[in-house]
């Protein structure tokens, strides 16, 4: 039963996430963020979210905006020059509403990359000396008590091998219930493909309980089988598959369409204001059925104009 | 073409005249970056620009505008992941020869870094961004520059939250805690570039951009700084100021 994975976005988030799940997004700052699986998580209400990432932006931002995420793991809360720190994850962390453990990019990574390999924890000299390893935003006794957190933040020990003492660090493997990912292509059986730069798309997905993806183009497997070194993931790991065009929206898809700068910069400007996001929640995404609305609602016209040129993998900005 | 310039322009020349052809520089966004492209267009053609997400050498024909934009991924030399980004960071081969640029909204007398929070951490008076990948590429490359915007509340002697360590207490402290090597080498900024004592790991000024004096440099650090080997840097030059306004940045999308 091949097509038992080709779902609904609706059917993919009530079947795989549920209230305390651990999540984390795939993407980057302002690239394939799974906005599509996101819109949904927001339309369910599914809250007291525990999310492990590296660089969130939009789809970490509208999250936790919606007050849906009771604990965070993250390196950086930044959309580039779209928001120098992302609105609402700022709102939150300030005003006590949100509870965040800080790591670095390359701890995180590290992280994923130990879950994927069913490790516990891995090396690293990043971070020595600083207050990442210091300074702890979970107690020991939350630690304790939440099953998805791991026991200690970070670890100094001893390099084992070598007679000389030698520091290093060890970080704790990130295990998620689901991981959610927006790519190029994506076959009904389960193959993945990513053009561009992967992130830690694969780390992420190898390391986690299940896997949503949501992709630009449905293409038959036969395809993606006939030059499966391109291939990104194997349909072993891959649970639910959408077709949802423009899913990255208003974040880029590489070769696909460009970020959407203008939505980016009303959003950050619309954000700081607890009614105008509400709106905008409401506006882009309770209100709707599916996230299918929400590209009409933004319109054939103005997503035209964001279509990457198929050389660049972008579009050229007007002089 | 315009001979006066803003301070943005002259820190980011500054920034440029030290990248050199041998350089495989780390870059996040913003003036780091133009410091980086107006380098590689001009004197420094065969250095590598690369970013932690994983692009290596992109032909960087517009502007990017987060390090995830799809800008650094086209004409690249390999287009991997984050760990791959961070391996070049650390290898025998390549990590010794990586010049990392960061910058921080707080920084310290030894150049440590803060982007976390300002005020306490549980309850912060001001979430930052944290640290992505700064506190990596100051932990593991072989050398770093700072770039800072020149002001007492940015220039202090005790971080809120140490995110990137520099040379953490002083001469010697980057191995007692276990660092393998790297340290900052010097700190652009709005009014001159500072260096560390070679004895003491402590910052002190290098040179002063022509409008700006030793004492009033002093007076926009929050802490004591050795002006008296200070040199003026030279203005930048008509052709410094056409490379950075008409080829890096002629849609001015971050030289405002």
């Amino acid at each position: 039963m091949v097509t038992a994975k080709l779902m609904t976005s609706s059917e993919a988030i009530s079947k795989f996430v549920c209230a305390s799940s651990s999540i984390s997004l795939g993407g980057f700052t302002v690239n394939r963020n799974p906005m599509a699986l996101v819109h949904e998580i927001i339309r369910q209400e599914i809250g007291n979210l525990h999310v492990m990432m590296h660089s969130g932006s939009q789809a970490l931002d509208l999250l936790i905006g919606a007050g849906l995420v009771r604990f965070l793991e993250i390196a950086y809360g930044a959309n580039g020059r779209f928001a120098s720190t992302c609105i609402r994850f700022r709102k939150a962390v300030q005003d006590g509403s949100l509870q965040v453990e800080d790591y670095s990019n390359f701890q995180m990574s590290l992280r994923f990359l130990a879950g994927a390999m069913g490790v516990p924890y891995l090396p690293t000299y990043a971070g020595l000396g600083s207050d990442i390893i210091s300074k702890w935003g979970f107690s020991k006794k939350q630690r304790s008590t939440v099953e998805s957190l791991p026991n200690e933040k970070l670890i100094v020990t001893s390099n084992p091998f070598n007679s000389i003492p030698e520091q290093l660090v060890i970080v704790p493997a990130a295990n998620p219930d689901v991981t959610l990912l927006h790519v190029q292509q994506a076959s009904a059986e389960g193959l993945i493909r990513i053009e561009g730069l992967a992130f830690a798309d694969i780390e992420q997905a190898r390391a986690a309980e299940h896997v949503i993806v949501t992709c630009e183009e449905l293409v038959p497997s036969d395809q993606l089988r006939k030059e499966s070194w391109h291939n990104s993931l194997p349909h072993l790991l891959v649970d639910a598959v959408v077709h949802h065009p423009y899913g990255a929206h208003p974040t880029a898809c590489f070769l696909y369409y460009d970020y959407d700068a203008a939505h980016l910069n009303d959003y950050r400007s619309l954000a700081e204001d607890d009614e105008s996001f509400e709106a905008y929640l409401t506006r882009h995404i309770t209100s709707l059925e599916s996230f299918h609305d929400y590209v009409k609602l933004i319109g054939t016209k103005h997503l035209g104009s964001l279509l990457a040129s198929k050389e660049l993998g972008y579009a050229r900005r007007e002089h | 073409m315009r001979a006066d310039f803003t301070e943005m322009e002259m820190m980011t020349i500054a920034c440029a005249r030290r990248i050199g052809n041998e350089d495989i520089v780390f870059c996040g966004t913003g003036l780091p970056l133009l410091g980086a492209m107006m380098a590689k267009k001009t004197h420094a053609p065969n250095c590598v620009i690369f970013f932690e997400t994983g692009a290596l050498d992109p032909a960087l024909d517009e502007i990017p505008l987060t390090v995830g934009d799809s800008r650094v991924m086209h004409g690249a030399s390999q287009n991997g992941s984050l760990l791959d980004a961070f391996f070049y960071m650390q290898n025998s081969r390549t990590g010794p020869n990586v010049l990392g640029i960061l910058s921080g909204a707080q920084i310290d007398p030894y150049g440590n870094l803060n982007s976390t929070v300002i005020g306490d951490y549980d309850k912060p008076d001001a979430r930052l961004p944290g640290s992505g990948g700064a506190c990596d590429v100051a932990s593991l490359v072989g050398r770093t520059r700072i770039f800072m915007k020149h002001e007492k509340r940015r220039f202090v002697e005790q971080l809120d939250y140490m995110t990137s360590p520099g040379w953490l207490r002083g001469i010697g402290s980057r191995s007692e805690v276990g660092l393998p090597r790297g340290g900052p080498e010097l700190v652009i900024t709005t009014l001159g570039v500072l260096d560390f004592d070679e004895s003491t790991r402590r910052m002190r000024l290098s040179s002063h951009y022509s409008y700006a004096e030793p004492d009033g440099i002093q007076e926009s650090t929050g802490f004591k700084l050795d002006t008296s080997h200070s040199k003026e840097e030279e203005n930048p030059t008509l052709e410094e100021l056409e490379a950075l306004r008409e080829v890096v940045d002629p849609l001015r999308l971050i030289l405002k």
